[in-house]
């Protein structure tokens, strides 16, 4: 008992230093919210006048906004990789790792504290999109359950930016790669687009991508989308899809990036 | 006396290439140990190792009493570590760095924040406490990341070439801080490429050489591995060089060396006063204007050099103890 506190008190700390961090550089959070926010303002005015949905209820401005909400989701690989890579070469990773701390202190305190930082920019989207006419249309435990699916999914989105970081130590290349992910992964998903065009196998990599689980879940659960006439397994089951893939996601991850850490530390 | 720090046979490969290759050393408490040693030569894969860092493939060690691959978290309590990069956060300021570390280590908010204060009172960091660490010159860093370090008071402290790129105000600060430490008991394991630093804070050198211990000893036993002192004198016109030469050589255990561009001879005479008297009469008596006539004993930098071969990447002042003499 008395170590499951004091491993509670050194993520305590250490997550208190990357709030620190956070209070000190807000560009951070300007940065991960930036993109979504010119989504919205992009795709809401400019695509919604030639883009015509079919299949949803409301108009597309509504249709994209859960789709703009995973995209931040995305967007959190890039803090957490140049995070953990700052900390590695700067030699403040063997600093911590010289002291009688648990072995996932360091990655989980990351983890958490960039969290903070999602939620700050899911709030931040969600106000642009208030002003642009979005609304949720769900009970409050739907709506409750779309935004938790989306800290969730950027929660396993951390994850994968920890074991990004580990791996390229090169603060330049993890940028172009974390904006290669955002791009390659916010595209091929029903993100911005019903799937219902694209060829066959596209549609089932695109459909089974859990950005695409994510947001239609979300579209679903607040009721920004007309029924799923579609009938693919994913689409008709996205809050299942979501929550599993997310799952997935982060049983794999977090043991995975404790192992790289493990070794990669110790080079 | 008990051994704070104690190696056997401590091996590591990289891929085809042996990092240690056999290490033993051993440090008595209270003492400083000085590993030197050329770039790659092992010192800091040894520092990595002993802090539990790395694992060794082979060989064992203890520090502070425990074994430092099965009982690792034992020894974490008790040792600090000051990498050859300042490893602090610059974002924070130094109170906070210390804070945190202290939080760390357990020390509690309070503990922690009381522990803070005095240390940044002691590296004189107190005007700077509430600064974040990235507008901190590089000697502050430096004293930040060793006061960081001795945080939990550790019995054994870990310095990889702690004063590298340092000025040499900021790094005369650093080894009275470090001394002091000594002084309070601690252990100290530092290593560096700068001789004269070792000459300075260690009270036994070890040097290393692609991964193995080639010389041990204080500096002084080192420095007699090399031989005893040396007449240096300087004339003042380069063209009474060779003469001084020839005037020396009969007095001279060794041909004498000639430096043309500093217009010096370099001369081992045997011991004693009557050796320095006589070559002192003899060039007075040939007529050879002398602008210096200094003892010099030899540096670690001869050492080094003739243990193994190779010149250091350091260009340390060489340490000398100049007996002039007016002729």
């Amino acid at each position: 008992m008395s170590s499951v506190l004091a491993h509670g008190g050194d993520v305590a700390a250490l997550t208190g230093r990357h709030l620190r961090h956070l209070r000190r550089t807000p560009e951070k959070i300007i940065g991960v919210a930036l993109t979504p926010v010119a989504m919205v303002v992009i795709l809401g005015y400019l695509f919604a006048t030639v883009v015509e949905v079919k299949n949803t209820g409301g108009s597309y401005r509504e249709y994209i906004m859960a789709g703009v909400f995973a995209q931040v989701g995305l967007s959190c690989i890039g803090i957490t990789a140049i995070g953990v890579a700052g900390d590695l070469g700067k030699g403040l990773i063997d600093r911590f790792r010289s002291l009688p701390m648990g072995r996932a202190t360091v990655l989980v305190s990351h983890t958490l504290a960039d969290l903070a930082a999602a939620a700050l920019s899911i709030l931040l989207v969600a106000v642009t999109g208030l002003a642009v006419g979005w609304r949720v249309h769900g009970s409050f435990l739907e709506n409750l359950t779309g935004f938790l699916l989306l800290l969730g999914f950027a929660y396993a989105m951390l994850w994968v930016g920890a074991l990004l970081g580990m791996v390229m130590r090169n603060l330049e290349a993890i940028s172009g790669v974390a904006a290669l992910l955002l791009v390659l992964f916010s595209f091929l998903s029903s993100s911005f687009m019903p799937l219902t065009g694209l060829p066959g196998w596209l549609r089932t990599v695109a459909e089974w991508n859990p950005v695409s689980a994510v947001s239609e879940a979300c579209r679903q659960l607040w009721g920004n989308t007309g029924p799923a006439a579609s009938g693919s397994f994913p689409v008709e089951n996205a809050v299942l899809v979501s929550a599993l893939s997310i799952g997935l996601l982060v049983a794999v991850l977090i043991p995975l990036s404790l192992r790289v850490y493990r070794i990669s530390a110790t080079r | 006396m008990n051994t704070a720090i104690e190696a056997a046979g401590l091996t590591k490969q990289y891929g085809g290439h042996r990092a240690l290759d056999g290490v033993d050393l051993s440090v008595e408490a209270g003492t400083v140990l000085g590993l030197l040693g050329p770039n790659g030569a092992g010192k800091t894969t040894t520092v990595r190792t002993l802090a539990t860092l790395l694992e060794p493939d082979a060989g064992t060690a203890r520090v502070a009493g425990f074994d430092i691959v099965r009982q690792r978290r034992e020894v974490r309590r008790r040792i600090g570590l000051a990498g050859q990069y300042a490893a602090v956060d610059e974002l924070l300021t130094g109170r906070e760095n210390l804070v945190l570390l202290g939080r760390l280590l357990r020390l509690g908010r309070r503990g922690s924040a009381a522990r803070a204060a005095e240390l940044l009172a002691q590296f004189e960091l107190e005007a700077a406490a509430d600064k974040p660490a990235k507008e901190y010159s590089g000697g502050m860093r430096r004293r930040l990341d060793l006061a960081v370090s001795l945080i939990a008071a550790p019995e054994v402290l870990f310095l990889d070439e702690p004063t590298t790129g340092l000025d040499p105000a900021s790094r005369a600060t650093l080894w009275r801080m470090v001394q002091d430490q000594v002084d309070q008991g601690v252990t100290v394991l530092l290593t560096t490429q700068y001789l004269e630093e070792a000459d300075f804070l260690a009270d036994r050198i070890l040097v290393v050489d692609r991964g193995r211990v080639i010389a041990e000893g204080t500096s002084d036993e080192l420095k007699r591995k090399v031989g005893g002192e040396r007449l240096e004198v300087a004339v003042a016109d380069g063209s009474a060089l060779a003469q001084a030469a020839a005037v020396l050589a009969p007095l001279a255990v060794a041909p004498p060396q000639l430096d043309e561009r500093q217009r010096t001879v370099h001369v081992q005479l045997p011991d004693g006063m009557g050796a320095l008297a006589s070559a002192a009469t003899a060039l007075d008596y040939a007529g050879v204007t002398v602008e210096e006539f200094a003892l010099r004993r030899p540096s670690l930098d001869d050492v080094f050099f003739h243990l193994t071969g190779e010149a250091t990447g350091a260009p340390g002042p060489r340490e000398a103890a100049k007996a002039e003499a007016s002729v």
